[in-house]
């Protein structure tokens, strides 16, 4: 267990898995991917993914807890699948905005 | 938090797609390139203790590895406008030092020796080594500093505006990660030392598109460098549409089938102009975009949807829309309120208030402008229709008050522009005995026309407290070199 911060970048104990936190509520959360703890510098040899949460993260999208109060950005895709306090994040889908650059 | 992730995100998922190509030279770099490239400098900069890195040069590649290189190093990264005079660089320079400069070669000869500066040009930052090649990660720190812009200052001393990673990181995550196609491609013709320079290159890199830089704009190259590049999007300042326009006069089409989408904003757009524009391009989906320097770029935008409906439509309402630049971004919030501070209702002038997570509003040595709710003041001043669109008079300070009644130049404007004889107009107070101010405009005429009929036309359309009581004859209005109307030299005229 343990607080997130914004911009605060984890890693996945067990898969290639990286994110960055875009928003995190307050108070202590087990954030986990393929089933193990995140941390800032977990190793990736430990252990090996959760068949139960081995569904994946694909670079670039957002997670977020069914509340929205928690949202992620992959930033490393990798085999394992997101989840806090065991139960998984969900895609984000955004808004199509016309462009304007 | 850092602006450099984004680059290493697309290095992973596109690394070997061109991310730049400079359309003057033809080389190119890819986004593996540039990741690589941004990494070593970034070690170069931080080798070299300096505080800030500076950019004076015109769109080139060394662009986007100054950028990222900065923001990997945890130095703010300033491009700075390379029109100005070689006594006003050397002011903002002082403001940044000891600095990391990237300039044109010439500069750098001359400004080799200098204290607290390390110079280079574009082939000796290209060619110059760190002392090591253990290089740090960056700070994930939001709070970090990512960019400084000196504001154009069309109304006095620059400021230096700061955005940190946290609002640019927050503005570029409004996009989709690497939503854009292979053969999509974004002609950038803003400078460098645009906030929409700055947020085309993070939009870009972020969607993994290829940005083609176009260093000096000339409506003829411009229309050839978007056909050969097969450029699929675009940002203009509204002087580079009614150039644009220009050019084509006589066409029935500009004949760019690949351009997909033109988005505008940086000043206001004449309703001849993009009317003509949306004729010109008729396959091409037209957006407003208004933003600040101080709001990470765009906040509000007018789609391509009400473009077409505003085109369509009998409905005078909605005709009017073409005018508005349209409505929040998602993550931002509007409010329009008067001198007091408290909130207008729709339909009524006042201040334009902003808030949001791309908001700064911060300068340095005067700090932050937005208040303990997260609102700031933006000096627009506008309204907001019924429907939530904005429309925006002009600067706040521009507001003509005569006689107690506040007018705000952008609309008489509008009208006069609406004339068939005036190409652009410029409307500002001038010192009354009986009002306080007047209204003065000058204009610039496609035909002659009589002080009295431009009187009379505008009386047609607008109450006649706001018909011009001076109106002079310019050959042109003045400028400056991205599309704002520099109102003080027109204002100096009526005194």
């Amino acid at each position: 267990m343990a607080s997130l911060a914004t911009g605060q970048r984890l890693k996945s104990a067990v898969c290639n898995t990286e994110i960055m936190v875009i928003s995190a509520p307050e108070g202590d959360l087990e954030l986990t991917c393929g089933g193990a703890p995140m941390g800032a510098d977990a190793a990736n040899d430990s252990g090996s993914v959760d068949p139960n949460f081995a569904s994946g993260t694909t670079i670039g999208k957002r997670y977020v807890t069914e509340d929205g109060d928690l949202e992620l950005l992959c930033v490393k895709p990798g085999d394992g699948s997101l989840a806090v306090n065991g139960t998984e994040l969900k895609i984000k889908e955004s808004k199509k905005l016309p462009k304007t650059d | 938090m850092n602006i450099a992730l984004f680059l290493e995100m697309a290095a992973e998922a596109q690394g070997d797609r061109v991310a730049f190509k400079d359309a003057l030279t033809g080389e190119s770099i890819s986004f593996g390139g540039l990741y690589k490239a941004a990494r070593a400098k970034s070690q170069v900069l931080h080798e070299s203790g300096a505080s800030h890195c500076a950019l004076i040069d015109t769109s080139n590649l060394t662009i986007p590895v100054a950028m990222f290189a900065s923001g990997w190093a945890g130095i703010p990264y300033v491009p700075i406008n390379y029109r100005l005079t070689a006594e006003e660089i050397d002011a903002l320079i002082d403001r940044v030092k000891p600095a990391f400069v990237v300039t044109d070669a010439e500069r750098r000869e001359n400004w080799v020796g200098r204290d607290e500066l390390v110079i280079h040009d574009r082939q000796s930052f290209r060619d110059v080594h760190a002392k090591s090649d253990d290089i740090a990660h960056w700070s994930m720190e939001p709070d970090d500093v990512a960019v400084v812009l000196f504001t154009s200052g069309t109304t006095g001393a620059p400021k230096a505006a700061i955005m940190r990673h946290r609002h640019l990181v927050s503005y570029t995550l409004m996009m989709e990660f690497g939503s854009a196609d292979e053969d999509e491609a974004a002609l950038v013709t803003v400078p460098p030392y645009h906030i929409a320079g700055i947020a085309a290159i993070l939009t870009s890199v972020y969607q993994c598109r290829r940005v083609v830089q176009l260093a000096t704009f000339e409506p003829d190259h411009w229309v050839k460098v978007a056909r050969e590049e097969g450029i699929t999007s675009t940002f203009v300042v509204p002087t580079m549409l009614a150039r644009i326009v220009e050019s084509l006069e006589g066409e029935k089409s500009a004949n760019l089938p690949d351009l997909r989408a033109i988005s505008y904003g940086g000043g206001k757009m004449p309703l001849n102009v993009i009317r003509r524009a949306m004729d010109l391009f008729p396959d091409t989906e037209f957006t407003n975009a208004y933003g600040l320097t101080e709001t990470s770029s765009t906040i509000t935008v007018l789609g391509p949807e009400e473009h077409q409906l505003a085109r369509e439509s009998v409905d005078p309402t909605i005709q009017k829309r073409l005018t508005s630049v349209g409505l929040p971004v998602p993550g931002i919030e509007i409010a329009v309120r008067d001198d007091g501070g408290q909130d207008l209702p729709t339909n009524v002038h006042g201040e334009i208030f902003v808030r949001g997570e791309q908001v700064s509003g911060e300068y340095e040595g005067i700090g932050s402008r937005v208040d303990e709710d997260g609102w700031f003041p933006t000096r627009d001043a506008g309204y907001v229709d019924d429907e939530g669109y904005l429309f925006l008079d002009g600067r706040a300070d521009d507001v003509i008050v005569r006689g107690g009644e506040n007018l705000s130049p952008g609309e008489i404007e509008d009208v006069l522009r609406e004339h068939e004889c005036v190409r652009d107009a410029a409307v500002v107070g001038m010192p009354s005995e009986e009002w306080g101010e007047a209204v003065a405009a000058a204009v610039e005429v496609s035909e002659e026309v009589s002080v009295d009929a431009l009187q009379r036309w505008v009386r047609e359309h607008m109450r006649s407290s706001r018909v011009p009581e001076e109106i002079q004859f310019w050959d042109e209005l003045p400028y400056n070199e991205t599309g704002k109307l520099l109102r003080r030299i027109v204002k100096a005229a009526f005194a």
